[in-house]
């Protein structure tokens, strides 16, 4: 049966968000979860979601610069900071854990990908030279179902030495 | 046929320029867009004027719906339209695999309309302008339920006089189906007669959800005034739902295109058609608008199909010396509440691989398919393959212990030597080549299977706390799903073909059209070499179109390890085909006979004759100008290829898996793990590595981690990722993998396929050695998951039948 009524008048509070270097003014719902305003509200389609209890952690995000999972974080918490996605993480050239998961084939459906990528560039920034053990229990949080993980550390091993071959670069 | 071709490579992966690119570890094309986020998931896309749908879903397992009230939810904000199932009536899911004559099949309808039959079964539908707001309308639907008595337990449901999943039909009972080779009874009256044995298993397996990482999701867009429809879904068979949403919806097939954009993984959970397409064609053809529908995680754990969920009984009659003769196999299958497509054909796939490897004379196998107030169960990756080869391999490991021989002796005593090949076995299918020798050869050796057993001898003889388990599994798969006559032969209303169109345009770039529907696979990258090695035009040049019925309008889509082995044969016949057809056209400009051409890395040369060439890139501009085509030569440049396999290929390997497992506490750690997989030639080495570590992943989550856990009144209690534990990188072990390569002498790149073995060759190898490690303790069982709770309960019914285990 087809509703009698058409429209709906919500309530909503403004939020500056700065998404991947651009920022956005916004009215959203207070209940509104920060990966639904990225997808629904801001068009930002990169960021997917995965499940439903912050499990698999495929929408995880950085929020200034430290990985959270952005269906575990309300827009309205998000007002006033600034936000990584997968679509601002290359920088004229790709990030170097881009690179390295295509290189070493650390995707394959790659649904995971952008939430294993956030958690890993993450996890390099606190621990730069990681052992597999350690990348192993750094990406927990992220689930990925095709690649049984293995070439997720490869990619993750290569991206460390690639940024710390980099920072070696820099430093000289 | 020839003389199997046995080579024992171990494989270095580099890339040579000059090569062919088939069997190089080519990066893959897909990559680009989804390491940016420039990806395509049907949730992303948004049209105007969109409309949102969510599904009131039942909480009982099992009841009457005596009234459904939509009245509360039609005035809440943002709401367009509800609707029941008396408003859906007729619409339903149609089973394509009636599996025997007398099957009984009820109507599934798309919404409930008099009784729900599992928790999650869907009631009534709302259409709002939100996400949010169409999810809480669902609290404005009053529905009143009048409990009846849940069917959950498969033994019970077959009980005379039990409760009733379909009252209508008055039996539980779905289908029996059986399939012998041979006498069984001779067989086991032989090994009676002769001193031997007849050893009986029973093994479980549990319910498995398949957790693609990307849940389902619908976009339909309608156009009245034509009356067509596109729907995008995340489905691995967009030209299977085509044509049954053609047939259940009654709109023209001609009207339908069906897209599947970027598919996040499937293992079998989109192979289907689901209510939810169904439902959102006929919505958004009713009130005019584009839908929406994503399950959320939970939701999906109800709503799309589980996996496994089996009985298995099994029975070998084998000489004193450990000789097999015969096999025997009765299956219980849970179908779940109703049939989706092909659920009753899956425990069937495992017919004719329960024998494996081995030289049985006889063979019975009976399946019984069995309703329950539960999720449907379909096609869940190997789909009734794991399954046999999981009873088989551990029945042999079983056999081995009770024989006192060692696994791998008895396997090989068994197995077909790899001179016998072809050989048909007495399931009737004539496996073309293999070598389980040579796969077995290297993986015992990457193992150190003989320097494992000794230190399992001597920490046995420690009564070490944590004892070492090795488990084998020798696996072979039936692949290439599949020739149509042998559907035909079970009942499939299908055919098993594929389709390819490959067109070289006016400036010399390629496409490759392909009926396959990759959501991981990485066939654009794959079906580019094997374009680019016939065309010799170069990979990057190559652009391969799929998942679309508009563009690509032949398919059987991707599911059974079929892609490579049927549509990349049709990729490469419609290759050879256009080269064929740009020969005629060369050697007509070069005015010689077309014989005489040479064609190398794309380039028509007169033999003979030096500077006289052209390269194909010239003679597709050529092809489209048209000004100067032999007689009975059409314009353009372009040729298709159907392709209907005449066999299936088989695959095969050796899966060692070596644990470490406290007694005290029934934490199994994984510390070494072999995968010898024999898959033939490879296209690319990088893209098949990566199969087989997510597939072997999967197999040790069903050996050690998941299942799906409905309590007493059928609720789904893992009904989160919360509560259903999907493994993290964290909870599996650094694999090693090599190959050896036999090739298929069925088609011409002599591949086999790949995307089920890791999958099926691993659960029986990894639960073969948490029981190996509990053998002193007297355990020769340990029911899957093997969590630390199953093992030590395992271990401790062990130690209160009063085995001499000691330990415990």
């Amino acid at each position: 049966m087809v509703s009698p009524i058409v429209g709906v008048r919500v309530s909503t509070v403004r939020i500056s968000v700065t998404v991947d270097g651009q920022r956005y003014e916004s009215d959203v719902e207070p209940r509104q979860l920060l990966v639904h305003h990225l997808r629904d509200g801001l068009g930002r389609v990169g960021t997917p979601i995965g499940c439903d209890t912050s499990n698999c952690g495929a929408c995880t995000v950085l929020l200034d610069g430290h990985s959270v999972k952005s269906c575990a974080v309300l827009a309205v918490q998000a007002d006033g900071h600034s936000i990584t996605t997968v679509q601002g993480l290359a920088n004229g050239t790709w990030h170097p854990v881009q690179q390295a998961f295509h290189e070493e084939h650390g995707l394959q459906c790659g649904f995971c990908t952008p939430g294993m990528m956030l958690a890993a560039v993450d996890l390099l920034a606190e621990n730069p030279d990681p052992s597999d053990a350690e990348i192993r229990e750094g990406l927990e949080g992220n689930l990925c179902r095709c690649t049984g993980y293995q070439n997720i550390v490869k990619a993750v091993q290569a991206a460390a030495a690639a940024i710390n071959a980099q920072k070696t670069g820099a430093a000289q | 046929m020839t003389e199997t071709s046995v080579t024992e490579t171990s494989v270095t992966e580099t890339i040579d320029a000059t090569a062919k690119l088939v069997g190089q570890p080519r990066k893959r094309k897909e990559d680009a867009r989804l390491v940016t986020g420039e990806t395509m998931w049907t949730d992303n896309i948004q049209l105007p004027g969109m409309l949102y749908m969510s599904i009131l879903r039942s909480p009982m397992a099992h009841a009457k719906i005596d009234r459904v009230d939509t009245s509360r939810a039609l005035e809440m904000p943002g709401v367009v339209a509800v609707y029941t199932g008396a408003d859906l009536a007729g619409l339903g899911i149609p089973c394509v695999w009636p599996v025997t004559d007398d099957m009984v099949a009820p109507t599934f309808p798309v919404l409930a309309i008099d009784e729900v039959r599992f928790a999650g079964d869907a009631v009534a539908v709302v259409v709002a302008d939100s996400r949010y707001r169409a999810a809480d309308a669902l609290e404005g639907i009053d529905v009143d339920y009048s409990p009846l008595p849940p069917v959950l337990d498969m033994t019970k449901a077959l009980a005379e006089g039990a409760d009733l999943v379909h009252s209508d039909k008055g039996t539980n009972k779905c289908y029996y189906w059986e399939f012998t080779g041979g006498d069984y009874a001779a067989s086991a009256a032989k090994a009676t007669a002769e001193g031997g044995r007849i050893f009986k298993r029973r093994y479980i397996q549990q319910r498995l959800i398949p957790n693609a990482m990307e849940p389902r999701a619908v976009v339909c867009a309608p156009m009245a005034a034509t009356g067509e429809i596109t729907l995008w879904s995340a489905t691995q068979i967009p030209h299977v739902v085509r044509v049954l949403l053609a047939l259940v919806t009654g709109i023209p097939e001609h009207k339908i295109r069906v897209i599947a954009p970027d598919v996040g993984g499937g293992f079998g959970s989109k192979l289907d058609l689901y209510r939810e397409e169904v439902i959102a064609s006929v919505v958004a053809g009713k009130l005019g608008r584009p839908i929406k529908w994503t399950e959320s995680r939970s939701e999906g754990y109800q709503a799309t199909i589980h996996g496994r969920d089996q009985i298995q009984d099994i029975e070998i009659a084998c000489t004193a010396d450990g000789t097999l003769l015969g096999l025997k196999v009765d299956l219980v299958a849970n179908m779940g509440a109703y049939l989706q497509i092909i659920t009753p054909g899956i425990p069937l796939l495992g017919a004719f691989m329960y024998n494996s490897i081995y030289k049985f004379e006889t063979l019975h196998f009976g399946c019984t398919g069995v309703f329950t107030n539960t999720t449907p169960t379909d096609a869940y990756r190997g789909a009734g393959r794991p399954e046999a080869t999981y009873a088989i391999e551990r029945i042999m490991d079983d056999l081995a212990a009770e024989l006192g021989v060692d696994p791998l002796d008895l396997r090989a005593k068994n197995w077909i030597k790899h001179e016998e090949f072809p050989y048909t076995t007495i399931a009737g299918l004539e496996y073309d080549s293999g070598n389980y020798e040579a796969a077995t050869a290297r993986a015992t050796e990457l193992f150190d299977y003989a320097g494992l057993r000794a230190e399992q001898a001597s920490r046995r003889a420690s009564n070490d706390p944590v004892q070492l388990g090795i488990g084998v599994s020798t696996f072979t798969e039936m692949c290439g799903l599949a020739p149509s006559r042998i559907l035909s032969a079970l009942k499939y209303v299908a055919g098993g073909w594929e389709s390819s169109t490959v067109r070289v345009l006016p400036t010399g770039k390629a496409e490759v059209v392909t009926g396959t529907s990759p959501h991981g696979q990485g066939h654009a990258t794959a079906w580019s070499q094997i374009a680019a090695d016939a065309l010799g035009i170069p990979f990057e040049d190559i652009e391969v179109i799929h998942g679309d019925t508009k563009m690509a309008p032949n398919g059987m889509d991707t599911y059974g390890s079929r892609s490579l082995v049927v549509g990349g044969i049709a990729v490469l016949h419609a290759a050879e085909r256009v080269v064929e057809k740009a020969r005629k056209i060369a050697a007509h400009q070069l005015e010689c006979d077309p014989a005489d051409l040479d064609f190398e890395a794309g380039v028509f040369k007169v033999r003979g004759v030096p500077g006289a060439e052209k390269a194909i890139q010239a003679v597709a501009f050529e092809a489209f100008t048209a000004h100067d085509l032999p007689d009975g030569v059409e314009p353009t440049l372009a040729a298709d290829s159907t392709l209907d396999p005449n066999q299936f290929s088989y695959p095969h390997g050796t899966h060692l898996c070596a644990v470490d497992l406290d007694t005290e506490t029934g934490s199994v750690k994984i510390r070494k793990y072999v995968a010898v997989d024999d898959i033939g030639n490879v296209v690319n080495p990088m893209i098949v590595e990566g199969q087989v570590h997510g597939g072997i992943a999967q197999g040790i989550a069903q050996a050690l981690y998941e299942e799906a856990v409905y309590d007493a009144e059928g609720n789904l209690v893992t009904g989160t990722m919360v509560d259903y534990l999907v493994p993290s990188a964290a909870d599996l072990p650094t694999l090693t993998t090599d190959r050896t390569v036999t090739p298929a002498t069925t088609n011409e790149l002599g591949v086999k396929g790949v995307g089920e073995a890791g999958t099926i060759a691993s659960t029986p190898a990894v639960v073969n050695a948490v029981v190996d490690a509990l053998r002193p303790l007297g355990v020769d069982d340990v029911r899957m998951p093997c969590s630390p709770q199953n093992v030590w309960r395992a271990i401790q019914a062990a130690g209160a039948n009063g085995s001499d285990g000691g330990q415990s």
